[in-house]
């Protein structure tokens, strides 16, 4: 018998609100404002519910949280994901049909490794053992939310490519196709997006190749086909729909960080001592949530990733 | 044809009407899922919106020779105040929950913020003075001068507002480039213009 060991980081089941409870939060609101009325208003183009092929056969992981899930309708209608324009709102109206069915989803993984190639998505994920994972995720907005992901360990299909010594670093490319992603035809970062991570955090258990949330396929706001997802990290570094996974010697040039450098940090680790220079991390808004919470030191995941970090200064490389 | 105060009347419901639709999209849900942060843009954006508006009105003035539009112009101004008040007042409250220290290290330290602050901080006089009791007692040149300050909170609110966005920059380049061009028309009226109708 597997018995789970509860982490002094996770809640008690029996803390978890019913999660029917918690979809109807806000009708719940609603009718106690008095407006009961608006409840029956709908979004037009929120669904509260996933509508992608569900995915069978998921484990549990020990590294999922147990707090409160972040609502699908919330976390599929506020996107940060410039490629579909840089509001909120954007990705959900112009990425729902994202990727075209129509054009294979190739992943090439290269670079300085033994066994490179180039696999079609659907190839790239047979192989795995899916898992779900109940992470946080932090902005470096500011706000948070908790995100039941369906994906692997990203070392797997590193371990795979059978990477050389001169691997330090991974970079990761998302799609470059203005057809398909329309925010491409303005210039608001260098196109395509750009990604990285040392190898040790590459290989991080904790790191995975999420392809779906909720059970169900990734939705295209959300990064579809596959995306990186990096828990302890802001979540700009965690890439959306990639194309390219590359073994490099050098510390990749991320999209952010070309940007605007004296901003954006290659690491980036959510750290609440080192601020944003235009904002205060010390604390996040936990989407759907009124008060303000104590942003964690690597988003509460130190306990797992602290190590990594051992003797950096941490100010010096944000 | 209506009369001035009709006028008005039509004028303040417009002016209010951004208040009101936010404040039904908020009980209705539809500000997306952090409603808060979407409240505190909106209220500062229109501050600034009603604040090119109200500078719009001078020179429509010069423009078509209706006098009567500066009888508007209280009235707009007075609206930028209530945006503004509005928009700090969810800063101080839903964002930092009047956490007084935390404030302070915010306006101090984060030049968007200190920039806010300074422009919100000059709407005071300009609010407080807009009354004709107030008019009379200044005398309408030194009024005229204390009210040259919009000029000021126009140009360091369009600063915030540039300095604060992330990536694109669209929106507050528009607002700047109107402004630029309303301070413009003013220059040429006062400066060119006189200078070529002395020439000739």
């Amino acid at each position: 018998m597997w018995i789970r060991k509860q982490q002094p980081w996770q809640l008690p089941e029996s803390e978890v609100t019913d999660h029917e409870v918690f979809l109807n939060r806000r009708q719940f609101i609603n009718s106690a404002a008095g407006i009961a009325a608006a409840a029956a208003m709908p979004i037009s183009f929120a669904a509260d519910k996933p509508t992608g092929n569900a995915f069978e056969a998921v484990i549990d992981s020990h590294f999922s949280t147990e707090e409160k899930l972040t609502t699908y309708q919330d976390i599929t209608t506020y996107n940060n994901f410039y490629e579909f324009g840089i509001s909120k709102e954007a990705p959900a109206l112009l990425a729902k049909d994202f990727p075209d069915p129509a054009k294979p989803w190739m992943v090439k993984i290269d670079g300085e490794c033994d066994n490179p190639g180039e696999f079609e998505y659907s190839d790239l994920i047979a192989k795995q053992t899916l898992e779900e994972r109940i992470y946080r995720m932090r902005c470096v907005e500011g706000w948070s939310m908790v995100i039941p992901w369906i994906g692997f360990p990203l070392a797997d299909v590193l371990k795979a490519a059978k990477p050389n010594s001169k691997a330090k670093y991974v970079e990761f490319t998302t799609l470059f196709d203005p057809q398909q992603m329309p925010g491409q035809n303005r210039r608001v970062l260098q196109w395509p997006y750009v990604e990285g991570l040392r190898i040790d955090e590459a290989m991080h258990p904790l790191t995975i190749l999420a392809i779906g949330l909720y059970g169900h396929e990734m939705p295209g706001q959300n990064g579809a086909p596959i995306r990186l997802v990096v828990p302890w990290k802001y979540g700009f570094k965690s890439i959306k729909s990639i194309v390219s996974i590359r073994f490099v010697e050098k510390m990749p040039l991320t999209a952010w960080v070309q940007s605007n450098p004296s901003e954006y940090g290659f690491y980036s680790n959510v750290n609440p001592d080192v601020d944003h220079p235009r904002w205060s991390q010390s604390r996040e808004r936990r989407i759907g949530e009124f008060l303000k919470r104590k942003t964690l030191m690597f988003n509460g995941y130190g306990e797992q990733v602290a190590s990594l970090y051992e003797g950096m200064d941490l100010r010096k490389y944000f | 044809m209506p009369s001035i105060n009709q006028l008005k009347i039509l004028v303040f419901i417009v002016c209010l009407s951004p208040a009101i639709w936010l404040t039904f999209a908020l009980f209705t849900d539809q500000l997306g899922a952090n409603p808060i942060e979407a409240i505190t843009r909106e209220s500062g954006v229109w501050a600034l919106r009603f604040l090119l508006l109200t500078l719009c009105l001078t020179p429509i003035r010069w423009l078509t020779g209706l006098n009567q539009v500066i009888r508007f112009r209280r009235m707009t101004g007075l609206f930028v105040f209530f945006y503004a008040v509005l928009h700090m007042l969810l800063y101080l409250w839903l964002d930092q929950f009047f956490d007084w220290s935390e404030i302070w290290e915010d306006i101090i330290k984060r030049p968007f913020i200190t920039i806010g602050f300074i422009s919100f901080t000059l709407l005071l006089p300009l609010a407080l003075t807009s009354s004709n009791k107030m008019l009379k007692r200044l005398g309408g040149q030194r009024w005229k001068q204390l009210h040259k300050l919009t000029y000021l909170v126009a140009g360091l609110s369009c600063l915030h507002f540039l300095m604060l966005v992330k990536a694109d920059i669209t929106e507050p380049l528009i607002y700047i480039l109107i402004l630029t061009f309303l301070m413009a028309v003013r220059l040429y009226r006062h400066y060119v213009k006189p200078m070529v109708l002395a020439r000739s």
